[in-house]
């Protein structure tokens, strides 16, 4: 309970007190909560691997008038995940949102934006409660929104605006479905909802909310205000909103479907969420294709790699029976939101690196830099392998169970989906990998510091750890699994 | 009958926010539409807390800390607008630039 209450404290307080303290102070008291928060997390999966599932009613209060906070295998996990990605993210921040660097009023902001995003995304995780959820949503969508403009430039006010709009749309939607939900049964709690007497309005509600989290998880067609959003953050704001940001209202979305309201799962809404999930794949692969810069071929390639996800609806429990695991295209979609934060969070890093030492992302510009960054270069090679699903990485198990799922349910249509998905994002990564290492040097670069280059390679070599070293983690994500992930919607 | 007259108004409220939201692009007027929005779901919220025989608390701690989530949320949208229209000249989005 400790450690569930402190991931959530004690990156508020960091944030707090980052605003507070002289100059001099908010660096080191910025590193120390992450690193708190960091402890605070791994803490909080270790107690959930030995204990199970961990429940807590805030102040005392069982619901439906108080909030309940669990955490489950699946919610540690992205703590965890956001936890390393964020020590990362601070790492190379350290370096890139420095004062001289980055302007002082970019370097002030960044790190309590950070720290509350962080804690937002902490209680999304753990949250029973949905409009605790929406709180937590709201916090992430403000937070995120002021980090796209954080620079200040005119590009990045207009994505960030755009981004705002789209982001409060999503609320008001989801909003609008919780308060139909609250009317119809008097209660906000997912399990108490999982026991209710079903009305004809769940299905307003449920569709409402669903469209909400669609619009800020930036499925097709609501993907829009993505990729300009997150190209024209800062390389280490880049990588939280791609890696992180989306998986808070996913990780809704599959609570809604599989926890509070499953029995509300018909085939035509099944098919209509794995078909966007398919069209993004094969959009967004397209369109990443067409790009010129780096980060913006890794933004739309957040678009192709979410739309995986949500293949989950109609192949969860497809291979209950044929496996001696079940629930394992369940397990195969955590994988994906595991593996692509950690790759997708070590691509913009790369992305970041070479922007400071070339001043620019266009592919024409980062030509041949592996010879000069050998580290960045290993990173985003080693990042595109767990995109592209090749063994042994994390990308690699999720559509391998995916993948068994479809087949083991009869549903191979969706393997066509996970095949044409990873031949676009060979295509797409194709690019950027004979630019990175081409044999002639475009740009002469600016040195970069040793421990900078080395952190995108580390998050890039745990998201292929993560596939290698697959049994763990997927036990863990079984930990408080609801049942529905095991016998299909 | 009384709490009838408050879920229509929200409802009324929610339908003029939406359509401020699709017809207008000047930017001020969208926030102003998100917050009309807003307000017509609390208001419903409330009609629909104070249908029973005692008065259900829930939804009047949860309208408040709603109305927080909505200042904070204008307060950024309008300081976004205001750092907009000083760098590009307009409070409208670039691709959207037409009559307000």
């Amino acid at each position: 309970m400790t450690a569930l209450i402190s991931g959530l404290v004690l990156p508020l307080l960091a944030a707090l007190a980052a605003i507070a303290l002289p100059a001099r102070a908010r660096l080191p008291v910025a590193l120390l909560g992450v690193g708190l928060t960091l402890a605070a997390s791994i803490w909080l999966a270790i107690s959930v691997w030995t204990n199970g599932a961990i429940t807590v009613s805030l102040g005392g209060w069982q619901p439906p008038i108080g909030i309940a906070l669990r955490a489950d295998g699946l919610g540690a996990a992205l703590g965890v995940m956001t936890a390393l990605v964020m020590a990362a993210v601070a790492l190379a921040a350290r370096h890139e949102m420095e004062p001289l660097v980055a302007g002082p009023r970019t370097s002030f902001g960044f790190w309590p934006l950070m720290l509350l995003l962080w804690a937002a995304l902490n209680a999304v995780f753990v949250s029973r409660d949905l409009f605790n959820l929406y709180v937590g949503l709201e916090l992430i969508t403000l937070t995120a929104v002021a980090l796209v403009a954080i620079s200040g430039k005119a590009e990045a006010i207009a994505a960030a605006l755009r981004y705002l709009l789209f982001a409060l749309a999503g609320s008001l939607l989801y909003l609008a479905g919780v308060v139909l939900s609250y009317a119809a049964h008097g209660t906000l709690d997912i399990s108490l909802l999982a026991a209710r007497t079903a009305v004809p309005g769940d299905a307003l509600a449920l569709g409402l909310m669903t469209a909400g989290l669609l619009v800020k998880t930036a499925l097709f067609p609501f993907h829009v205000w993505l990729p300009p959003a997150h190209s024209a953050a800062p390389a280490p704001a880049s990588a939280m909103l791609s890696a992180l940001v989306p998986k808070a209202s996913l990780l809704i979305l599959l609570r809604l479907w599989f926890e509070a309201m499953p029995e509300l799962a018909t085939p035509v809404a099944l098919f209509t969420l794995a078909g966007l999930g398919a069209l993004a794949v094969i959009w967004g692969g397209v369109l990443a294709l067409l790009q010129a810069r780096l980060k913006l071929i890794v933004a739309y390639s957040t678009v192709a790699q979410l739309g995986y996800i949500f293949l989950v609806f109609p192949l969860a429990g497809g291979d209950g029976a044929a496996q001696p695991w079940a629930a394992g295209a369940w397990t195969g979609a955590m994988f994906q939101m595991l593996g692509h934060g950690l790759a997708k969070a070590a691509m913009f890093l790369a992305a970041g690196i070479y922007i400071a030492a070339v001043g620019s992302d266009r592919l024409s510009d980062v030509r041949g830099l592996a010879r000069a960054l050998p580290m960045t270069g290993f990173a985003f090679a080693l990042a595109s392998i767990t995109l592209l699903g090749l063994p042994p990485s994390a990308g690699f198990t999720a559509k391998y169970l995916l993948m068994t799922g479809a087949f083991a349910s009869g549903q191979w249509a969706w393997a066509f989906v996970l095949v044409g998905g990873g031949l676009l994002a060979a295509a797409y990564l194709y690019r950027p990998l004979t630019a990175i290492f081409a044999r002639e040097i475009a740009v002469t670069p600016r040195p970069i510091p040793w421990g900078w280059q080395a952190v995108p390679l580390v998050l890039a070599m745990l998201s292929v750890a993560l596939g290698l070293l697959s049994s763990v983690p997927f036990d863990f994500l079984q930990i408080g699994r609801p049942d529905q992930a095991a016998e299909g919607l | 009958m009384s709490l009838t007259v408050f879920a229509m108004t929200g409802a009324t409220l929610v339908g003029l926010g939406v359509y401020g939201l699709l017809a207008r692009v000047h930017m001020l007027r969208r926030i102003m539409a998100f917050n009309l929005i807003g307000s017509g779901l609390f208001l419903f919220f409330g009609a629909a807390g104070a249908r029973g025989a005692a008065l259900d608390p829930i939804p009047q701690a949860l309208i408040i800390t709603g109305i927080v989530v909505a200042l904070a949320a204008s307060a950024l949208a309008v300081g976004l607008v205001v750092a907009l229209a000083r760098s590009s000249g307009t409070a409208c989005l670039p691709d959207e630039a037409g009559d307000t």
